[in-house]
């Protein structure tokens, strides 16, 4: 029970520690965060566990009892989020060994990185509506430092654009804040649960939900809100990228808005909310992939179908039932392990060839088989081709969506996902098949790390359809859906579990 | 001849400021060490008396100019006291543990409302005031030390 | 009613981040709806004829302004304060490749 503040605790010590120790001892920065980042990936299985066996876990900080202070939730939703997070943390720090080596300052880089870490980690086990607010502040601002990381003309530009979008958004997330402390006049998520089913709906709660769909959408790319993302995650450093694409915007973005949305406002039955987000949701599938057809730049096409991805999400927790929730974690947790695959795999291409426009690419995957092996994979895979793990959390959604009538909306859907094959596979011919061209006959293979954790994200994409069997369900994806699905009953296992 | 004596070195400002920054940037410091040391008895503590302590030494760089500033406070030992405070706030934090939970006030109370009391709080302050003292202070002499050119 | 006046000037700062073409006039305009925020945040913990909320030996605790409201908004100023000092640094960096600060002409992302 004394892990839930290492989750916090380790990534700040590290990233503190290679700022000062990092320049002194050689090889330093990239031993200690692999540890760290090892480490914090055990601690999450480690969580799994205990929550299984003993529900869930209040962790009260400084020994101040809640409501006056401040504590950390760890339920069903929370160890799901945690293992998906740390895990693609620790296999990008293994890539970023020897990718980095083209940047100048490494261990500002591993500095920045951690700091990122330690704040979506916070976002996710805390249970106090301002901590939130702080600990997604810390890895906001981590993100648009590392954006600009290369310092070259475009990354600046991209990096300026971003952070005045993530600025306003937090505004109006720190607006939705005080606005529900005025009306309930405490800061735990558990206590604002229990006194707006006391006193009953105000027209406030309208007003609240609504700031915080524009600001939590603005951070997870909802389409009204999307254009910063095709200019921002392309031209972060590819670590960066896959690290951003894969679960930042999950993390301040999705997981804010559901567990705000539906276990603090209690708003998961209420029509108007969830046709709001499977409106949203559809449009932000359709643009994304009709603007990822037209793409010529490799890295700006695979942002573009983020955004169309990300509508799938939010298209399946508006369908309000509990097999939408199901796809939707489920797709989620798909979404990032292909998603940084992809990025990771541009990054491997990037490093060997040295540009990022598919016209002047061909036959790649000739002298490089592991890179093209492992993209064919991930392409197949986030298109719904059958045995892969994409394949499955797509028929649970459109499933779902037939259960809930939504036959219109169920249809493009599937049109979607045509689509999304059809620019996958302009991609990969592009890049990876068809005759290599006379001045790419030099290329190498890339360099061990960054072979060992693309092979291990494809071992993940192959087997992530066995996710859904009887025993192992059970455990990781199930109880996440049953913490959301309990809506405001949060707040009573909250304070039985004190 | 007159213009001459008044501006004897020509980096900085006049010789007004300056005399005037030479009386005053010690109790600039002193007083935002004041701040810290008292933060749990009166408003302030660490990072209000932080600001205060990283104004003193960008006064001197704005009087004197950079040179002046950067012999009194070099850059890499700024970058020192910024990982240095937050490795000791973060070291007080995981020490609760001995108490029982994170971020525990685990050192003796004291009686209320005199200087050395209320347990590991002016520890803390201390250490938030390294961090954001010569946290302010690196980035204002990074924002100087950069040259701006028209470059393509 | 003094609520209104502050989104008034969150509304004023935002036409500024909107329609400005100076990148140092947003960097302004972002700085005066961070304002507008927290002060909205400490009027909302106002009590008439309250007194500041400080206990040393001879005061007793009745009739005090709320303290909490307090606490957070300096937390959030650090923040601000943080990410204004991002945004300038920013700012200095393009005008040293760019040569300008119209975002008119700043626009190689396309597409």
């Amino acid at each position: 029970m004394h892990i839930i503040p290492l989750f916090v605790a380790i990534p700040l010590g590290s990233a503190f520690l290679v700022s000062l120790l990092g320049k002194r001892v050689k090889r330093f920065s990239d031993s200690l965060s692999n540890l760290a980042t090892f480490s914090l990936f055990f601690i999450s299985l480690v969580s799994i566990f205990l929550v299984r066996n003993q529900g869930i876990l209040v962790y009260k900080v400084g020994g101040w009892i809640p409501p006056i202070g401040i504590s950390m939730v760890m339920d069903g939703l929370t160890s799901f989020m945690l293992v998906t997070v740390n895990l693609i943390a620790f296999l990008v720090t293994i890539y970023s060994i020897s990718y980095m080596e083209k940047y100048t300052a490494k261990d500002k880089f591993y500095t920045l990185f951690l700091l990122m870490l330690a704040g979506m980690n916070g976002v996710i086990i805390t249970g106090d509506m301002f901590n939130l607010f702080v600990f997604l502040e810390i890895a906001a601002i981590s993100s648009y430092a590392l954006v600009a990381f290369g310092t070259e003309h475009e990354e600046l530009e991209a990096s300026f654009k971003y952070a005045v979008m993530g600025c306003l958004a937090s505004s109006f997330i720190l607006l939705g804040i005080a606005l529900l402390y005025s009306f309930t006049s405490t800061l735990n998520m558990a206590d604002i649960s229990r006194t707006l089913t006391e006193r009953g709906d105000n027209k406030i709660i309208f007003f609240v939900s609504t700031l915080f769909l524009m600001g939590f959408g603005l951070k997870a790319a909802l389409v009204p809100f999307h254009w910063w993302l095709p200019d921002a995650h392309p031209s972060a450093p590819a670590p960066i990228s896959a690290m951003l694409s894969g679960v930042l915007i999950k993390v301040l973005g999705i997981y804010a808005l559901v567990r705000v949305l539906f276990n603090v406002l209690g708003l998961g039955e209420m029509k108007s909310i969830l046709y709001i987000l499977m409106i949203l949701g559809t449009i932000s599938m359709v643009v994304g992939a009709l603007l990822a057809l037209g793409q010529k730049d490799f890295k700006r096409l695979l942002a573009y179908s983020s955004i169309s991805q990300i509508g799938y999400i939010i298209f399946a927790f508006g369908l309000g039932t509990p097999l939408g929730f199901l796809g939707a974690l489920f797709h989620l947790f798909n979404h990032s392990t292909f998603k940084s695959l992809l990025f990771l795999n541009s990054g491997a291409v990037v490093y060997a060839t040295g540009n990022r426009d598919l016209e002047k690419m061909g036959g790649l995957s000739q002298k490089m088989p592991v890179t093209g092996t492992t993209s064919l994979i991930a392409s197949m895979s986030i298109s719904g081709i059958p045995p892969f793990s994409g394949f499955w959390s797509k028929l649970i959604i459109i499933i779902a969506a037939l259960q809930a009538r939504q036959f219109v909306l169920a249809f493009i859907a599937i049109l979607v996902s045509i689509i999304t094959l059809a620019y996958y596979l302009k991609v990969q011919k592009l890049a990876f098949f068809g005759k290599l061209r006379k001045k790419w006959e030099g290329v190498k293979e890339v360099p061990f790390p960054m072979k060992l954790s693309m092979v291990i994200l494809s071992i993940i994409c192959l087997a992530g359809g066995l996710l859904l069997l009887p025993g192992i369900s059970e455990v990781f994806l199930e109880t996440a859906r049953d913490a959301l699905l309990a809506g405001k009953e949060y707040a009573a296992l909250v304070f039985g579990a004190l | 001849m007159a213009n001459k004596l008044i501006n004897s070195n020509n980096k900085g400002m006049t010789l007004i400021v300056k005399t005037i920054t030479r009386l005053t940037v010690g109790l600039i410091l002193l007083f935002g060490i004041y701040i810290v040391l008292h933060g749990h008895l009166t408003p302030g503590g660490g990072f209000a008396g932080g600001v205060i302590i990283a104004l003193s030494f960008i006064h001197l760089m704005l009087a004197f100019g950079k040179e002046v500033a950067l012999k009194k406070l070099s850059q890499s030992m700024a970058s020192f006291f910024e990982s240095l405070g937050a490795i000791l706030f973060i070291l007080i934090a995981i020490l609760g543990f001995l108490g029982g939970y994170f971020l525990f006030n685990f050192l003796n109370k004291g009686e209320a409302f005199h200087l050395f009391s209320a347990g590991m709080i002016p520890l803390a302050n201390i250490a938030i005031c390294f961090k954001v003292g010569a946290g302010l202070f690196a980035v204002l002499v990074g924002l100087v030390l950069l040259k701006i050119g028209k470059k393509e | 009613m003094i609520y209104l006046l502050c989104f008034i000037l969150f509304c004023v700062g935002l036409y500024c981040i909107v329609t400005k073409r100076n990148l140092i006039k947003i960097i302004i305009g972002i700085g005066i709806v961070e304002y507008a925020v927290n002060l909205f945040f400490i009027l909302i913990a106002y009590k008439m004829g309250g007194r500041a909320p400080i206990l040393a030996e001879d005061q007793v605790i009745e009739n005090m302004v709320d303290p909490l409201p307090q606490a957070l908004v300096l937390t959030t100023i650090v923040i601000s304060l943080a990410v204004v000092a991002l945004l300038v640094a920013i700012a200095v960096r393009i005008y040293e490749k760019y040569g300008t600060f119209d975002i008119r002409e700043i626009k190689r992302l396309k597409g």
